[in-house]
């Protein structure tokens, strides 16, 4: 069943852990600038925002690489980086609208998340579930319900339905 | 590796700067973080120095687990001399700035002299620099975070900075990081502000090696597991501390009007209101109980103004200590004194305090320039605090602190005023309650429940559990006793929770997420596991109390050096001689009783190995390694 990774960012509290284990569970260590995913923060408004690769169906970063080294293949519906392929030329990285595709200074390679192999340790460990991995097909209704709930809570307060 | 951090040696006078490794022998014995400091402090300040001249020393650091995975490692932990106290500053602060400071190369930065104009400290991946401040003098704390990330052109930057009060010297100044911490207590933004340091500015990319990270994920996973297991997180995590109010409070735990009461009766300051202002809650680093809420204030003269938090304490210090009963207050005053950079408690604190004094005549409208500070003067209270952080009239006195403020005011004042040691009480009432009056007559860096609070003591927790926890990981065969009115076995618990906070202080990790406010959470058995999965160090439970017990003693050896005898452990008279008047039965009625609160002082003495004036005997500085401080090792 295809899975995506959904990002809520009302329920993000900021916390940053997601690129902590992220960074540990990819590179080993503890160091956010190795993550693939980060909390873009407005701290002067309190608004934060996990900004991941969104896995792409027309992805721009695989229909610039000039040596195929990226594509979508595993049977998870992600995009991922196939090293032996890559010459490290960054193309992919200046053509991600979302910034999806990172660079680790210290391995020295573009990095890019692949959904941990489905099993995402960002949403394993993200306790009040604005990162949630879930069936594809449940995300509409999902969405919907989610936005019924204010609108009929709205409803009772003022209408008295 | 997670231990390659360096120390930082900078003289703002000189303008020089060297870095040093750790050495490994250093961890062994002080960890990290507060107990690294005091260490540091101890063999790095002159005895009887000023604390706001240049000879005083700041120190900076990151706990050993910063940026790891041990639930919550957020902590950084600064010290001085404290300009408050005069005695040891030491003040411990969540955020983003610990893990930031060692991912740029950094544990520990021992800051001394005094620069000729602002300055602040630029501290990024194994690079320092002192960079020109003078921008930023007389900018608020959120303000000056901003400019400084805008003029570094990175928005990932974090900073450590101090306000007006700071600039000013108020002696209860603190140091701010993002929108919601604070260093609040001993006024180590005095310190910082007398250095003509503005801020610390840190951005890292270098990494912390985790020794077992397979193992360490695992590890972390079933500690959030463990934590948000707890009714303690759940509630956490929907109010913040603002949800202990409505227990103290119906107990009647509480310090209402100064000293004048110990309930809020007809109270309209409860942690439900926050539901009508808060646009959601933020977590620290790594932390899965996101306690601090994001809110815009509605109406008044702040009227959409954006601020995070409040605490208990601030519902204290604008709430029921000066006998305000308006949720907006405590919003408002929550935002003001982020913004200038004032301690929340003791502003609240010395305000009460000045109000008492107004109400019994030794203070006129003459002192306060036509300012009425009576109860329930919610503008009044806003504006005396900012006149502390502009140091204007009675401001300029309520910011020397209490007790050189009790030395302009007279005598007559001395009674009213609710300190240990020059440090103003946490706006709880200790009367009913013998083992939290321990705590804060005792604390090692003025009265003070973050030192030694043995918070689930109000829980009436069953015996054989307490022994569970106090009877480990030394061994303990002492009384205890589930009713928190009495005096038996509370040093005990006293002195366990002195070396848990320690510990964790020195570690990096948030004290909600250890036996604070849940006896459910991590305990020395965990920390020793966080540490061997993180760094790789194997230190055995009794061997982290060890450590512990090493650096409380050091901060003992420190005050003793600086003056503190057996009397400054102690409270003030109305502990002792005006009852409590309402609240539950178990509160009500209560004094404490000078002849036990003694031997509740002997006891906790004879457990730390100190003799009956409170001076560690020799055979305790031996067993602890510390007969040779100070032994400059680093």
């Amino acid at each position: 069943m295809e899975k995506i990774l959904i990002v809520d960012h009302e329920k993000c509290t900021g916390c940053r852990l997601c690129e902590l284990v992220c960074s540990v569970k990819n590179a080993g260590v503890s160091n956010p600038s190795r993550a693939r995913i980060h909390i873009i923060k407005w701290e002067m408004e309190g608004f934060e925002l996990p900004m991941v690769c969104q896995q792409c169906e027309s992805a721009p970063c695989l229909a610039v690489c000039p040596v195929d080294a990226l594509s979508r293949s595993g049977g998870l519906e992600r995009v991922v980086i196939d090293y032996d392929l890559c010459i490290g030329c960054k193309l992919c990285v200046a053509a991600c609208p979302f910034g999806g595709m990172g660079i680790d200074t210290v391995a020295r390679r573009v990095i890019k998340c692949e959904l941990c192999d489905g099993d995402p340790t960002c949403v394993a460990f993200c306790q009040p579930q604005a990162l949630q991995y879930l069936p594809a097909s449940t995300v509409n209704l999902r969405k919907k319900r989610e936005a019924g709930l204010k609108f009929a809570e709205l409803m009772r307060k003022f209408a008295g339905v | 590796m997670a231990l390659n951090r360096k120390i930082a040696y900078i003289d703002l006078s000189t303008g020089q700067i060297k870095t040093a490794p750790i050495p490994l022998l250093m961890r062994k014995l002080y960890l990290g973080g507060r107990g690294l400091d005091i260490y540091l402090l101890y063999n790095h300040l002159e005895p009887g120095v000023d604390p706001l001249g240049p000879d005083n020393v700041l120190l900076v650091s990151a706990g050993l687990l910063a940026g790891t995975l041990a639930s919550a490692s957020a902590r950084s932990h600064l010290a001085a001399k404290s300009p408050l106290t005069s005695f040891l500053g030491s003040t411990n602060m969540g955020g983003f700035f610990a893990p930031e400071l060692r991912w740029a190369g950094f544990d520990h930065l021992v800051i001394k002299g005094r620069a000729e104009s602002p300055v602040y400290l630029w501290v990024h991946d194994g690079e320092i620099e002192i960079k020109d401040g003078s921008h930023l003098w007389g900018e608020d704390t959120f303000e000056t975070q901003d400019l400084i990330r805008q003029e570094l052109g990175d928005p990932e930057v974090k900073v450590a900075c101090i306000g007006l009060a700071g600039e000013k010297l108020v002696r209860f100044a603190n140091v701010r990081t993002g929108f919601k911490n604070s260093g609040g207590r001993t006024g180590i933004g005095a310190v910082m502000g007398s250095k003509n340091l503005k801020a610390i500015a840190v951005r890292g990319t270098m990494d912390i090696e985790i020794k077992y990270p397979k193992e360490a994920l695992e590890y972390n996973r079933e500690v959030i597991d463990k934590i948000c297991s707890t009714k303690f997180a759940q509630i956490m995590q929907r109010w913040g501390t603002m949800f202990i109010y409505g227990v103290t409070n119906s107990t009647g735990l509480i310090r209402c009007r100064n000293f004048q009461l110990n309930q809020l009766v007809g109270g309209n300051i409860e942690c439900e209101h926050m539901d009508e202002y808060s646009i959601g809650t933020e977590g620290c680093f790594g932390c899965s109980i996101h306690c601090r809420h994001k809110y815009i204030i509605k109406s008044g003269p702040y009227a959409g103004v954006y601020a995070q938090g409040p605490e208990y304490t601030s519902q204290g210090a604008f709430g029921m200590e000066v006998g305000c009963n308006n949720f907006e207050t405590i919003l408002a005053g929550n935002y003001l004194v982020n913004k200038y950079g004032l301690d929340t408690l003791e502003t609240g604190s010395m305000i009460a305090w000045a109000m008492e004094l107004y109400e019994k005549g030794i203070l006129t409208d003459k002192d306060t320039e036509g300012l009425k500070l009576e109860w329930g003067n919610d503008e009044a209270v806003l504006e005396m605090a900012a006149r502390i952080a502009r140091r204007e009239g009675l401001g300029d006195i309520l910011a020397e602190g209490p007790l050189r403020a009790i030395e302009r005011i007279g005598e007559e004042s001395r009674p009213y005023c609710i300190q240990v040691k020059g440090m103003s009480n946490l706006h709880s009432d200790e009367r009913p309650t013998p083992s939290l009056a321990l705590g804060i007559a005792t604390a090692s860096r003025g009265s003070d429940h973050l030192r030694s609070r043995p918070a689930i003591d109000l829980y009436h927790l069953p015996e054989t559990l307490l022994r569970e926890i106090y009877g480990y990981p030394t061994p303990y065969d002492g009384p205890l006793s589930s009713d928190y009115t009495v005096y038996e076995g509370k040093p005990r618990q006293v002195q366990w929770q002195e070396m848990c906070y320690e510990a964790v202080d020195s570690l990096g990790i948030c004290k909600f997420h250890t036996i604070f406010l849940s006896p459910n959470l991590l305990d020395f058995d965990d920390f020793s596991k966080l540490i061997y999965y993180n760094t790789g160090l194997m230190i055995s439970p009794q061997e982290i109390w060890e450590i512990a017990d090493r650096a409380y003693t050091l901060e003992r050896l420190f005050n003793i050096r600086e003056g503190l005898r057996r009397e400054d452990d102690w409270l003030v008279d109305r502990y002792f001689d005006e009852p409590t008047r309402v609240g539950l039965e178990i509160a009500r009625n209560k004094v404490l009783d000078r002849k036990k609160f003694e031997e509740m002082i002997d006891e906790y003495y004879t457990l730390h190995g100190w003799d009956e004036h409170g001076l560690p005997r020799p055979e305790t500085l031996e067993r602890l390694g510390l007969d040779k401080e100070p032994s400059h090792m680093l």
